[in-house]
């Protein structure tokens, strides 16, 4: 490292202008290329296939027909789908703004240096993210069983009848509770990284102007992750849209409660894998994705536009 | 999200401290909180009673786990027992299991990580032609939920004889976006252009360049990366739940879920003290790995967050 400075300096330095044309090369695709390949075959060859699925369909006489966008007018009536998609939208519009708002408190709470013990609470906090999902369901399904269960034992010890966790009533707030212990030690750390590096010089102004601890946190320290934050939502939202492995694993405990289409991607799953119905769910597919990217684009639309 | 929110380099998160330490009022100001810490070992509470009651229900047997109090040890301590027979059970299926989990991992993170080296240093130091639209298409495509790819993937990896092989977990595991980023992040913060001019200068070629200057400047942002796709690798479950019938290439996540719901088929061998400790054997490398490897991963994440 420290030999490769003479030459540097000793070099006559050509105009700017040239030297970046010359480095506007094939090279970086030497470097990029794999990634490139990879990516084409796992993300952009499957949907491009599946919006051609998306457009046949299987039928008993002709066998596989071009129905043009009969799939989508299917799908835009479908209850099933529909009340799928309302049970991850009341999902989403709970579950994320408590897991965020904890993981935003607790990210502060280590920021602001009033803490014991601070790296402790951090790495305890941020564990569950190495617990997988399946690992994770299956504890808290244990846990909130009413009969040799954690709540079970609550109920023998205090006497008191809690709420099954499991029966319909409650087994979204169930599945809610697990996705958020998995994921607010990770939304904790994006923010807590995006606090550190804050520039100190704001925080020395803030003091000299003598803005309290409040103030430098509406002030200073949440502008300033804004990003962060719009980042996390939108992961949440992503996250909370394809609900899949919590309710899958905790079925077989609450058969009654969770249904094959309790999700919009269980209920893909579900029409692929146990109806043979690939054209139909590859259209629900698609629709779930759009979906997706509508919503998380508005998010972040408002999330930039707040700040400026 | 490519506009930078701060230019603050990483290194400056050490200055706060050395910077307030002269003066006397400062260290008064950050008087360490009582009720702060409280509440945060409430949070540190909820974090780990799920972990601690898997700790002490693995040393249950089948019997133990019904009738014992779920947050205390029955009177039989059969952990040894239980690991043991986790090992031996069906043939030692969990050993085979636990292999096939490291071969994803090593294969499918240890690839995409590579991957993702390769390609953020790309993006970071070079110009080349289709950048912006390689920026852009990745960036849209991790919006796009898992399920609008996951029947189109099985279809196409059926018809090329891929599914049920290791193959069709592995393929997809080698894109991870999110390392792409954070590589690309990281790589146009460490490591300075006019230190790969210079080697260039000197004659060496693109390959020597990139392995004997850049990567050791990369190190963090890799071992950080690493860790992030192989929790992802470690604990997929939907992939393998699509693409795997045959249970000899299973990992461990779909293995425990299959032990898990072997209770509820008619005449099935009930294993819960096995799902348990199976469950713990499961996560304990990957937070082991966490708490080792601490004070690389949080470097890297904080270098990854200066941009957003």
């Amino acid at each position: 490292m420290t030999t490769l400075q003479p030459p540097a300096a000793a070099a006559p330095r050509p105009a700017p202008p040239p030297a970046k044309r010359d480095r506007r090369s094939w090279t970086g695709w030497g470097f990029i290329g794999p990634f490139v390949a990879v990516f084409a075959l796992v993300f952009l060859a499957p949907i491009a296939y599946s919006v051609y699925l998306s457009l046949f369909r299987n039928q008993l006489i002709g066998g596989n027909q071009f129905v043009g966008l009969d799939n989508y007018t299917q799908a835009l009536k479908d209850d099933q789908f529909w009340s799928a998609v309302g049970r991850v939208g009341l999902f989403l519009a709970i579950q994320v703004p408590i897991m965020l708002g904890i993981a935003l408190l607790v990210a502060l709470a280590l920021d602001s240096g009033r803490l014991y013990g601070k790296s402790f609470f951090r790495i305890t906090i941020f564990l569950p993210y190495a617990v997988p999902a399946v690992v994770a369901t299956l504890m808290w399904g244990f846990m909130y069983g009413t009969k040799y269960g954690l709540v079970g034992d609550i109920n023998e010890t205090f006497g008191l009848t809690l709420p099954d966790l499991l029966s319909p009533d409650w087994v979204l707030a169930s599945i809610g509770n697990i996705v958020t212990w998995e994921f607010v030690g990770y939304n904790m750390l994006i923010f807590y990284s995006a606090l550190r590096v804050i520039p100190s010089s704001l925080y020395e102004a803030a003091e000299i102007d003598g803005a309290g601890q409040w103030r430098v946190i509406a002030s200073i320290k949440l502008p300033a992750i804004r990003g962060a934050i719009v980042i996390a939502t939108i992961f949440s939202i992503i996250g909370s849209f394809q609900l899949f492995n919590e309710p899958s694993i905790l079925r077989p405990l609450a058969l009654n409660a969770i249904t094959t289409d309790y999700t919009p991607n269980f209920y893909t799953y579900s029409l692929s894998f146990a109806g043979q119905q690939h054209n139909y769910s590859a259209t629900v597919a698609i629709i779930m994705g759009l979906l997706t990217m509508v919503v998380a684009y508005v998010v972040q639309l408002r999330g930039m536009r707040k700040g400026a | 999200m490519s506009t930078p929110v701060t230019t603050a380099s990483p290194a400056k998160t050490s200055s706060p401290p050395r910077l307030r330490t002269p003066r006397k009022p400062a260290p008064d100001k950050r008087r360490r909180s009582v009720l702060m810490t409280v509440l945060m070992a409430l949070m540190v509470l909820y974090t780990v009673v799920p972990l601690i009651w898997l700790v002490i229900n693995s040393t249950k047997t089948q019997a133990g786990l019904g009738d014992s109090n779920g947050l205390w040890f029955a009177h039989d301590f059969a952990l040894w027992d239980n690991i043991r027979d986790t090992f031996t059970y069906h043939d030692g299926i969990f050993g085979r299991w636990l292999l096939n989990t490291l071969l994803y991992v090593v294969l499918g993170a240890g690839g995409a990580t590579l991957l993702a080296v390769l390609g953020g240093y790309a993006l970071a130091k070079f110009d080349f032609p289709g950048k912006r639209a390689i920026f852009a298409v990745v960036i849209g495509a991790v919006a796009v939920p898992g399920t609008a790819l996951a029947v189109p993937t099985f279809l196409m990896f059926s018809k090329m004889g891929l599914t049920d092989t290791p193959w069709a977990v592995i393929i997809p595991s080698l894109v991870s976006p999110f390392g792409l980023y954070l590589m690309w992040v990281f790589a146009a913060e460490a490591i300075p252009t006019e230190l790969l001019e210079a080697a260039r200068m000197d004659g060496a070629s693109e390959v020597r360049t990139f392995f004997q200057v850049a990567l050791p400047l990369l190190a963090p942002g890799i071992v950080t990366v690493l860790l992030f796709t192989t929790v992802a690798t470690w604990n997929n479950y939907f992939l393998p739940l699509i693409m795997l019938k045959d249970p000899d290439w299973y990992p461990l996540t779909l293995g425990l879920s299959a032990w898990s719901n072997q209770a509820q088929t008619i005449g099935g061998d009930v294993i819960f003290n096995l799902v348990i400790t199976g469950s713990l054997l499961t996560i304990i490398p990957l937070i082991a790995a966490f708490l080792f490897l601490q004070k690389y991963w949080q470097s890297g994440l904080a270098a990854g967050s200066v941009k957003e």
